[in-house]
């Protein structure tokens, strides 16, 4: 199975929207979502994100298996880590980059469960969160995506990835999800 | 397979040693815990002390008498709040206490307790409820530190604000003020709160049944725990409640993937509430 990690803040409901619009009622791949957000929100991500989306979208659950043609949310003030047999953990300890969930606690132990067979992709957002993940996730053989910062609302998140990791592609925020429609339907290595 | 993927597949090596290290060092038992989270937390304790790997790690929790009760602080996530999740309270409210005022007498076990908060949030609600002195209140945990902090029950005066907010979302009858009293920079629980009440040590890995429980809680303990251990834990919540006993767990824990599932039924799918089914013991026949 591939995986897809998407990380986004600041400016990111409007942008995860527009990546999970492009993608196809039959893709393969497992994509999971960190988008920074309030503590207190409860579960309205995944039904917002839902609206745009043919593929079931819904929260992560606590040891929950990674199934192919599902977007997983991580839910509000927990991290979301991947298990290396492919299940989802939560975990309430402290904030990584002032953030609960954090990109790079998902990036980080998502990059070590899939190795290779992981693409990372960081989206808009006011956060260095994500580019220690880019990180881990290139090295272990997996591909790396950032929106371009001109294209991002804000371009501080884009910005810190790119100057940590020798990324793949900088894209347009409109190309993301069509690119990964492609990618999705490759071999895994 | 590429060089560093050999490296990761090292470092999981070192980490089952070192787990087994503190297992036959300690008797404290992290093997089945969830493994990217105990990478996670050893790692910090890793480089917060400059040790260059875990096999060092090792080294040192052998022979420095202190090293292990790091590992255990860094290990035990003990983040809580009186009331935490509000809602959850309502729910205990509204569908835990009436069943449970039907009986002359309960016990009720927190398990994985931490500082205490939701321990005494329970009896301010046990209390409001009139079922406090008809209840008997076991509270654990594996960490030292936290249980006699649990004793204590002194918290913090920042935290007072949101603990009172909490209280009141979660329907609290009364004046949260009447429940502590307040120093110079902290608080300490009303001691009343405390009757009824036995703190000790129990570890829900290595640890045997409480018996006859009407209610447990563990809320936020069993994400820490990998599924087969989750499993195990949830097997000795089963065996340690009375048939009709209700298992409260956190928000975002569910029996949704044990194998036990069949054995609850549903109170509240939103607030994790389950409920123990009634065992019929199969009546004793004669021979065929
Ligand atoms: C996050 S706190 C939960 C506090 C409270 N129940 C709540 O939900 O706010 C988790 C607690 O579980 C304890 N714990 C971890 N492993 C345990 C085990 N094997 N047995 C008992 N307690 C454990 C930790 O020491 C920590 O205090």
């Amino acid at each position: 199975m591939r995986g897809i990690a998407i990380g986004a803040s600041a400016g990111g409901l409007e942008a995860v929207g527009r990546v999970l619009e492009a993608l196809p009622a039959d893709f393969p791949a497992v994509v999971i979502v960190v988008q920074h957000i309030a503590p207190h929100a409860n579960d309205t991500l995944a039904r917002r994100f839902q609206r745009h989306c043919q593929l079931p979208v819904r929260e992560a659950e606590d040891k929950e298996p990674l199934l192919p043609g599902i977007v997983f949310i991580a839910p509000a003030d927990f991290h979301l880590m991947v298990e290396p047999e492919l299940r989802f953990s939560l975990s309430r300890e402290e904030r990584v980059n002032y953030s609960r969930p954090s990109i790079d606690v998902l990036m980080e132990t998502a990059a070590e469960a899939f190795c290779s067979d992981l693409t990372g992709v960081i989206l808009t957002g006011a956060s260095v969160d994500g580019a220690a993940g880019l990180v881990a996730i290139k090295r272990l053989g997996g591909r790396t995506i950032v929106q371009s910062p001109e294209t991002a609302e804000v371009d501080i998140m884009p910005r810190a990835a790119i100057a940590a990791c020798a990324v793949d592609a900088v894209l347009e925020l409109a190309e993301i999800g069509p690119f990964l429609a492609r990618l999705g339907f490759e071999d895994p290595c | 397979m590429t060089d560093d993927a050999a490296i990761l597949e090292n470092q999981r090596l070192e980490i089952r040693l070192l787990l087994e290290a503190i297992y036959q060092k300690s008797g404290y038992d992290f093997r089945g815990y969830a493994s990217a989270h105990i990478k996670r937390r050893l790692e910090h304790v890793r480089a917060r002390n400059s040790i260059p790997s875990f096999c060092e790690m090792i080294r040192r929790l052998i022979y420095d008498a202190g090293f292990f009760d790091e590992i255990l602080q860094a290990l035990s996530i003990n983040v809580t709040e009186m009331f935490r999740d509000p809602e959850f309270y309502r729910a205990v409210r509204d569908s835990v206490v009436p069943h449970l005022k039907t009986y002359p007498f309960i016990k009720v076990w927190h398990a994985g307790c931490a500082a205490g908060q939701e321990v005494y949030s329970m009896g301010i609600l046990l209390n409001e409820e009139g079922m406090r002195e008809r209840a008997q209140i076991y509270a654990t945990d594996i960490n030292p530190q936290v249980l006699e902090s649990a004793r204590r029950g002194i918290y913090p005066l920042e935290s007072v604000r949101q603990y009172t907010a909490n209280y009141q979302k979660a329907g609290g009858h009364a004046s949260f003020a009447d429940y502590y009293t307040a120093g110079y920079d902290s608080v300490a629980i009303a001691a009343d709160l405390k009757k009824n009440v036995l703190f000790s040590p129990h570890n829900l890995v290595t640890d045997g049944i409480f018996g006859e429980m009407n209610v447990i809680f563990c809320r936020n303990v069993l994400i820490y725990f990998g599924d087969d251990l989750q499993d195990k834990v949830i097997k000795l919540f089963l065996d340690s409640l009375c048939n009709g006993g209700f298992l409260c767990l956190g928000t975002k824990e569910s029996l949704r993937f044990s194998a036990h599932a069949d054995a609850f039924d549903v109170v509240d799918a939103r607030e994790k509430i389950y409920r123990k089914r009634v065992v019929r013991v199969p009546s004793v026949q004669g021979e065929p």
